[in-house]
């Protein structure tokens, strides 16, 4: 076992892994962050997206001690201060873009990344961005619509209903 | 998957040292690797990683003009920062699987491993690259030895990938949108001495330059010097998403494709 150190949602944590403990195992099994979702294990579905040095990346497909000395983001750091939804959260609810709300964790991730690199994307833009994180509920309409609504832009006019 | 030890060294000498050990094994951006490790298809003793190595990362250019590449750079800087220097290589790192994959894989990591399908390799095989180690300079043309094979020696470190930068190139992928690999991808590159082709994706040996075309190519830079051309589908892959006759076709339709983004 070795000990790994790092920075999750602003506090200091630590713990005894072995190497090849994965970061989404450390979030979920050490640290009981459950709201970091296994979905595929394959690196294929995006569930288990969160932040690590502001980047997005797959945590079931990092070693948790690849992650030592990082400053990690999960879901569970997303809210705000006071506990209420943050903005790409409360657009989630407000254009209803989860139905079972598995994928949702690593699509609130993902939309974060996307919007801090390319704050008004196209609605091409967020398609292209959420490739590596499936949905099998919703065919992504309202997904696209929340981000593109929690970007500040009308969405009157996209997609579906 | 079995358990190992990890290191995580600060320097290619002790990244190298670390390599010695029995059954050690390097771990880039770990994107094909730590799938293969679930799957239990690879068991070493102590993983080492690459990614605690300042000196091999990051995009630069050389003197000489060519775009000099750090063993252990993720696609997304590839990226950004060889969008100006490169931009057709820039554009084939990102296009290669999704974001969060492209944060975290390396080119290092895409050479070494040479899977049959990765885009990687048509680059570095297509740009007439030299692939420099540890200990040594290896061409492209040397590099590539067939499926999942290179001329890396036991522990030795791709420490920079050095690209020399064509009038024009392009890399034009048939997506396979659920690997989010090459269906077959087609990298073709037109230097001042002449035009090379390299396709991924498509042969059981891997990564190949289609010599017939670059000659063709080389005569008269059109569409139409392809025509009468084809590629034997004796040795292409057949899977459930493409037979060996479908793969030869489309190795000449995404050629066409890359010849006339280079027009």
């Amino acid at each position: 076992m070795t000990q790994v150190s790092m920075t999750v949602n602003g506090k200091s944590v630590s713990g005894d892994v072995e190497g090849r403990t994965l970061l989404s195992g450390f979030l979920r099994e050490h640290l009981s962050l459950t709201g970091t979702h296994v979905g595929c294990d394959t690196a294929q579905c995006g569930a288990c997206v969160v932040h690590v040095n502001g980047e997005a990346v797959k945590s079931c497909n990092m070693l948790a001690l690849e992650a030592d000395g990082a400053d990690v983001g999960t879901i569970e750091g997303q809210a705000n201060a006071d506990g209420s939804l943050n903005v790409i959260q409360q657009a989630f609810q407000d254009h209803h873009g989860l139905q079972c709300g598995f994928c949702t964790p690593g699509m609130v991730m993902s939309a974060a990344a996307l919007l801090k690199e390319n704050p008004r994307p196209t609605e091409a833009e967020v398609r292209k961005y959420l490739e590596g994180n499936l949905c099998r509920c919703t065919g992504y309409h309202n997904i696209v619509k929340a981000i593109m609504a929690a970007s500040g832009q009308d969405v009157s006019s996209i997609a579906a209903e | 998957m079995y358990n190992f030890e990890f290191e995580k060294p600060s320097t290619v000498a002790d990244a190298v040292s670390a390599l010695g050990g029995e059954d050690a094994q390097a771990l880039g951006g770990g994107q094909t690797l730590i799938p293969t490790l679930k799957q239990r298809l690879a068991a070493p003793s102590t993983l080492v990683s690459l990614g605690g190595i300042p000196d091999i990362q990051g995009v630069c250019i050389e003197d000489d003009g060519s775009v000099a590449i750090g063993g252990a750079t993720i696609h997304a800087t590839v990226a950004s920062e060889a969008a100006g220097s490169y931009p057709a290589l820039a554009a084939l790192a990102g296009q290669i699987g999704d974001p969060a994959v492209r944060n975290r894989g390396t080119i290092g990591g895409s050479l070494a491993n040479n899977d049959p399908a990765a885009c990687y390799p048509a680059g570095a095989l297509g740009s007439g690259a030299t692939i420099i180690t540890n200990t040594r300079q290896i061409a492209a043309d040397d590099f590539f030895e067939g499926l999942f094979s290179t001329a890396l020696e036991e522990g030795e470190i791709i420490t920079t990938v050095n690209f020399p930068v064509p009038q024009a190139a392009s890399y034009q992928k048939f997506l396979q949108p659920a690997s989010r690999f090459a269906l077959v991808g087609v990298y073709l590159a037109r230097f001042a001495d002449g035009v090379r082709v390299a396709v991924t994706g498509a042969s059981e040996d891997g990564v190949f330059r289609w010599s017939e075309a670059e000659e063709a190519l080389n005569k008269e830079f059109r569409q139409d010097a392809l025509t009468g051309l084809s590629i034997n589908p004796a040795n292409m892959i057949a899977d459930l998403h493409g037979s060996k006759a479908y793969r030869a076709h489309l190795v000449s339709v995404m050629t066409k494709r890359a010849i006339e983004a280079c027009m």
